[in-house]
């Protein structure tokens, strides 16, 4: 088989430049939603009135609905009710609404693996309800859920290639465009594999070092 | 070792709690005196440890009054942040944090709750890991230490608040015999220095030595409260007679 390597040069910068897209949706994206999870389970886990059964809703509504839907509603369905955002923002607010209900569920499991007598031990040397949170029931949580969390930020940055659908130029878009203009479909689909293991192999790596580093004290090795 | 002419650190009256329409308690009373050690035993389920926990407010109560320090512990105006640094409680599963060294476990109540300094409170720490002898281990991790050593740091963590009594929760349950020695030597020598105690146990050669009284309860209520010589030799009721005699063989 030939592969027009001409083709692959000649492409490059729009690939380098869809990828910094992508990394930049994934990036916020994540971010976001790990920020969301965190609250939500916070709110979960105190069992705030009104705010615990809007955080339910939530949860519900954004893990079982898929987010292709969700980005229509946001760019199409909001313009039609006077809202317009830009279409990043629409991409970033769709990805974060949909990592937030993972992130809070991961959290949510981490925090309720941490046993009710550590509570008590934290709270027999006289610590406050936010101190508990910050220095006994988080470190743990993180400790425990830290895998789940992981595969929630590689997932959410593998998402981000459905955000093509609203006229974004990420990866999957631009890869679209390219097949569409040059019928060079398996050279594209190349680049297109090639950058997205460029972009989530490093983040798993490092995900992998993190979730080492803060899993040591509890289970060692 | 008569103490009951000491001032009164700990008094409860009538204390009642219940579990949804279980009684757990039903009406103890009891006073502590200041060094006084008193050893609760009983058959399990009598509501020992329940009695432990009400103190420090990890259980509700619902009657009667516990007055420590000559304030109130019923209501919902406790302060129980406040309180909670004046008594120690050492649990079954040492419930050490995992997360953090032995001296990070140690330093997180005394620099974040009480705010004191940090540079004081690691000398009393190192004052305090000295006399239980794991001075070389306050940078593992719990998880590298034996039962009977986490045990040791769990009491070297609730004595490092200065607290003014200390709440034994069948500290020793949980552990292998040989490591049940080294954490009862560390009590009696607390007991020693004139701290004040409330110590639940199964271990009944430990409680004779270490104890000013012993509380004997049962179905929550108090049988008896005597000297441990006279407990154990010759106890006033049938109910403690017939537990005493399951541990000889």
């Amino acid at each position: 088989m030939d592969i027009n390597w001409q083709f692959i040069i000649s492409t490059l910068p729009l690939y380098q430049k869809a990828a910094w897209i992508t990394i930049k949706l994934g990036f916020w994206g994540t971010l976001l939603s790990l920020v969301i999870g965190l609250v939500c389970s916070i709110i979960l886990y105190f069992r705030i009135k009104v705010l615990k059964e809007l955080v339910e809703i939530y949860v519900e509504l954004s893990r079982n609905t898929p987010l292709l839907i969700q980005l229509f509603f946001l760019y199409f369905g909001l313009t039609k009710l006077g809202i317009t955002m830009s279409e990043t923002t629409c991409a970033i607010i769709g990805l974060a609404f949909l990592g937030g209900s993972y992130m809070s569920e991961a959290f949510r499991s981490g925090i309720e693996a941490v046993s009710k007598t550590q509570i008590e031990s934290g709270l027999s040397i006289g610590l406050s309800q936010m101190q508990l949170i910050r220095y006994v029931i988080l470190p743990q949580a993180f400790a425990v859920t830290m895998p789940s969390l992981a595969a929630n930020c590689i997932f959410l940055f593998k998402e981000t290639s459905i955000v093509g659908a609203i006229a974004i130029a990420e990866l999957m878009h631009v890869t679209q465009d390219v097949i569409g203009m040059y019928y060079q479909t398996f050279e594209s689909l190349f680049m297109l594999v090639a950058a997205y293991l460029i972009i989530i192999l490093p983040l798993s790596f490092l995900l992998t070092w993190l979730e080492r580093k803060v899993r040591y004290a509890e289970f060692g090795n | 070792m008569n103490k009951e002419n000491h001032q009164v650190l700990l008094e409860i009256k009538d204390l009642h709690k219940e579990y949804d329409t279980r009684t757990v308690l039903d009406g103890i009373h009891l006073r502590v005196h200041k060094g006084e050690v008193i050893v609760v035993l009983g058959p399990s389920g009598c509501g020992k440890s329940t009695l432990l926990r009400c103190l420090n407010g990890l259980e509700s109560i619902q009657g009667g009054d516990i007055q420590f320090d000559g304030e109130s512990l019923v209501g919902s105006n406790v302060d129980w942040q406040k309180t909670r640094q004046k008594i120690g409680m050492v649990f079954q599963n040492y419930d050490l944090f995992p997360h953090m060294t032995v001296i990070e476990n140690i330093l997180l109540g005394p620099i974040k709750v009480q705010k004191r300094e940090k540079k004081e409170v690691m000398e009393q720490a190192a004052q305090l890991l000295e006399k239980v002898g794991l001075s070389d281990r306050k940078d593992s991790y719990p998880r590298q230490l034996s039962g009977g050593q986490k045990q040791r740091i769990a009491i070297v963590r609730a004595l490092c608040m200065n607290p003014e009594i200390m709440l034994f929760d069948e500290v020793t349950a949980a552990l292998d015999p040989e490591m049940v020695r080294e954490v009862l030597d560390v009590i009696l020598g607390l007991a020693k220095q004139g701290m004040t105690m409330m110590i639940v146990t199964h271990e009944m050669g430990f409680a004779q030595a270490v104890a000013d009284r012993i509380l004997f309860i049962d179905e929550g209520r108090v049988c008896e409260i005597s000297e441990p010589k006279e407990f154990f030799t010759n106890p006033k009721t049938e109910r403690a007679q017939q537990f005493l005699n399951i541990f000889q063989f």
